[in-house]
């Protein structure tokens, strides 16, 4: 693993100095968002949607204990082998032994964003195991050995021309080639060959029903279906949260999942899977991985909430700017900043703060979930805990303010020079960031309250006629 | 009906005339207003870098300061907001309820206390409206672009009121400027990305005016504007409803 040195705001800045590239990718997200827009005003009872799918929520969060017990019965019942795991490096060795038992040295692998948290690839890979991940999106991003910057469209932060290049290296196209269709076409057939091979394939959870013991899968390319359909093992890994109680709970969250993500009604394939095959392995991992201690801060279990439909990345204004590799973290985004300290606060102590705390997030969230709220109080908690270094200077400035106020503030006659000397964002010297593409506000007008104090006897009696 | 005006460090030092306009403003309406002096701050630029637990003081010299007026009226919605969601007194809680359900920001104490519905104000300009988020989404001001729910806006409802004010749509009607507080020093490059945008969408839809509820947003904008030397302007709302010619 490459050890992570810059933190958000050295890597956004970074992403920033190809202004060009950012107002593409600030758009394209922006017209994802305007695409959920328009989906979500055309459903009346959309807010009355995201409530249910709140509370749905909150009760599963609630009393997850009994339902995943619930769910395990029923899946062991319909013939799924039930796996257990409490961390990444179980799941990842579930995995293995898996194929290992089968003989298996090949996988192929559809959209999930757990596995990506285990880092099961590097895994794999390391004991020997090819793995082929089917999402063109990270399909593209694994040809460059590039995390997904986005849970929904992972390789965003890329242009066309970029894919068309990386196809000339990996696959063969002809140079300078980058038509969209014609890049999937050449995409589609290499991964055709994938699909008919492969023995095993993998998928991730959108929904595990715990009162039938199926699950959920939601892809928009079928490859989810196609890698499944063809193995003679099937693995699913799920998130301990991903539980629904009932089937008819399904209803709600698939009409918000896909409007949310992408603006569509419902995403191209919404695959059941209850049962394996005759002569079909069918196994799921439940896996924990710092769920259950997410689920024990009563200020952040909301989060596991999340349906990971990205509306909160898609409208936040920094993630458009900013790209999701900055986050330095599998999740980016508003979500990823919520979830990531709670896995490592050291070396995410920097995202709670890669917010402008404007709610744009929690607002889109279909689940309602307070994001912004959150990274308020991951702050707090992350200068508590004393992880607050990466935030450099700026906790120091606050410092500096609550000691000379209200006392000092006043012994130092002129409230101007105070402030001058102490508000983060005006501090008058020149190495500020401020200055680097901003002017400094004019403070030589002379202040209110010196103008109150010469102005205020005349205009109160003159308004008191 | 007393009225308590409360001003930010920052809009007294750099914003003088914003100030002034919402006191003229308020007695212009007939309310009787009083600056009490040895105002400091709300504490939320602490409190946002995750110091909040460092801010009781400030929070006891903001009780001390305003506890005996009727309401307390700023203009600026941020730090309005955060004393609706934080100010806390560890003697008197009570008291610190009740003055937390007393602050107004200056547009909904005109709409909704006020309930103003005409002003003697010309401002013969092309005007476009910088939502401010703590505004906006916190404290509700208009309705959100997020929401599938009825549009209304107290700001627009002011503004239609002032002969010759021409209110410009924009492309992102409530986009977040990037200011955010520190966030605007401790993520400079994005916050400066963020501000150059929306003066952008401004400009492009003709605006000669940004206006807006919170001052920290315009400061911000007007930082970018005068490096860049660009023409447009930055107003507080307070001005454009003070203004008489
Ligand atoms: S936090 Fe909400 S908006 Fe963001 S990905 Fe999860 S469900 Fe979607």
């Amino acid at each position: 693993m490459e050890k992570i040195t810059k933190d958000h705001a050295a890597l956004a800045e970074a992403f920033i100095q190809n202004e060009e590239h950012v107002d593409w990718h600030d758009g394209a997200l922006w017209w994802i968002r305007q695409k959920r827009d328009i989906a979500s005003k055309k459903i009346p009872e959309w807010e009355a949607l995201r409530e249910a799918a709140s509370q749905i929520k909150n009760n599963v969060l609630s009393n997850l204990h009994d339902y995943l017990l619930q769910f395990e019965a029923n899946a062991t019942r319909n013939g799924i082998k039930v796996h257990w795991a409490a961390d990444a490096e179980e799941h990842n060795a579930i995995v293995y032994s898996i194929l290992k038992e089968k003989d298996i040295r090949q996988l192929v692998k559809s959209k999930s964003m757990l596995t990506e948290e285990c880092h099961l690839n590097e895994y794999l890979i390391e004991r020997g195991v090819d793995v082929i991940n089917s999402d063109l999106g990270e399909y593209i991003q694994q040809l460059d050995n590039e995390p997904p910057s986005h849970i929904v469209l992972p390789c965003i932060h890329k242009r066309k021309e970029e894919i068309g290049a990386l196809f000339h290296e990996h696959l063969g196209t002809e140079k300078g080639v980058s038509d969209p269709t014609l890049l999937t076409r050449v995409a589609r057939k290499h991964l055709r060959n994938v699909f008919v091979t492969r023995r095993a394939a993998l998928t991730g959870v959108n929904f595990a029903v715990a009162e039938t013991g199926e699950y959920v899968v939601c892809t928009n390319e079928g490859n989810a279906d196609m890698g499944a359909h063809l193995s003679d093992v099937q693995i699913a890994s799920m998130g301990l949260e991903k539980i629904v109680p009932q089937k008819k709970h399904l209803a709600v969250f698939l009409r918000l999942l896909a409007r949310s993500a992408t603006g569509q009604p419902i995403t191209i394939y919404s695959s059941h899977f209850k049962r394996p095959r005759e002569g079909q392995e069918m196994h799921l991992i439940l896996v924990d991985y710092g769920r259950s201690r997410q689920l024990g801060r009563p200020a952040f279990r909301d989060s596991l909430k999340c349906i990971r439909c990205g509306a909160c990345m898609n409208t936040c204004p920094v993630y458009r700017k900013s790209g999701g590799l900055s986050y330095h973290n599998t999740i980016s985004g508003p979500i990823g900043a919520i979830l990531a300290p709670n896995l490592d606060m050291k070396k995410h102590a920097d995202l709670p703060f890669a917010s402008t705390l404007c709610g744009s997030c929690s607002n889109v969230c279909p689940v309602k979930i307070n994001i912004h709220d959150q990274l308020y109080e991951w702050r707090q908690v992350i200068v508590r805990e004393g992880y607050a270094a990466n935030t450099k200077v700026f906790g120091m400035k606050a410092m500096a303010w609550t000691l000379s106020s209200p006392t000092s503030y006043a012994r130092m006659g002129k409230a101007g020079r105070w402030v001058l000397n102490n508000i983060p964002f005006a501090v008058n010297n020149k190495l500020n960031p401020w200055f680097k593409q901003r002017e400094m506000p004019d403070g030589r007008k002379g202040s209110f309250d010196e103008w109150y104090a010469k102005n205020n006897d005349q205009t109160e009696e003159a308004d008191e006629h | 009906m007393h009225v308590g005006l409360f001003i930010p460090c920052y809009v007294n030092q750099f914003y003088p005339q914003a100030a002034i306009a919402s006191l003229q403003l308020l007695r212009k309406l007939g309310v009787k207003v009083t600056f009490p002096p040895k105002q400091t701050c709300c504490g939320q630029p602490m409190a946002n870098s995750g110091f909040e637990h460092l801010t009781q003081e400030c929070n006891d010299l903001f009780l001390q300061n305003f506890s005996r007026f009727d309401y307390i009226v700023a203009p600026s919605a941020s730090c309005v907001l955060h004393v609706k969601q934080h100010l806390h007194s560890t003697v008197d809680p009570a008291l610190a309820e009740g003055v937390r359900s007393k602050v107004y920001e200056l547009v909904e104490f005109l709409t909704d206390v006020l309930n103003v519905e005409n002003l003697n104000a010309r401002f013969p300009y092309k005007v476009g409206i910088h939502q401010s988020c703590h505004g906006l989404r916190g404290l509700g001001l208009a309705q959100m672009s997020e929401l599938n729910a009825p549009s209304f806006s107290k700001p627009v409802q002011l503004l239609n009121m002032v002969e010759g004010l021409e209110l410009v749509s924009l492309d992102r009607p409530d986009e977040c400027c990037g200011f955010g507080g520190t966030f605007c020093v401790a993520e400079e490059a994005v916050s400066v990305k963020m501000g150059k945008d929306r003066i952008t969408d401004h400009t492009k839809n003709g605006a000669e005016y940004i206006t807006s509820v919170d001052l920290s947003c315009l400061m911000h904008l007007e930082g970018i504007i005068q490096r860049k030397k660009n023409a447009v302007k930055v107003v507080h709302i307070a001005e454009i409803l003070n203004s008489t010619w």
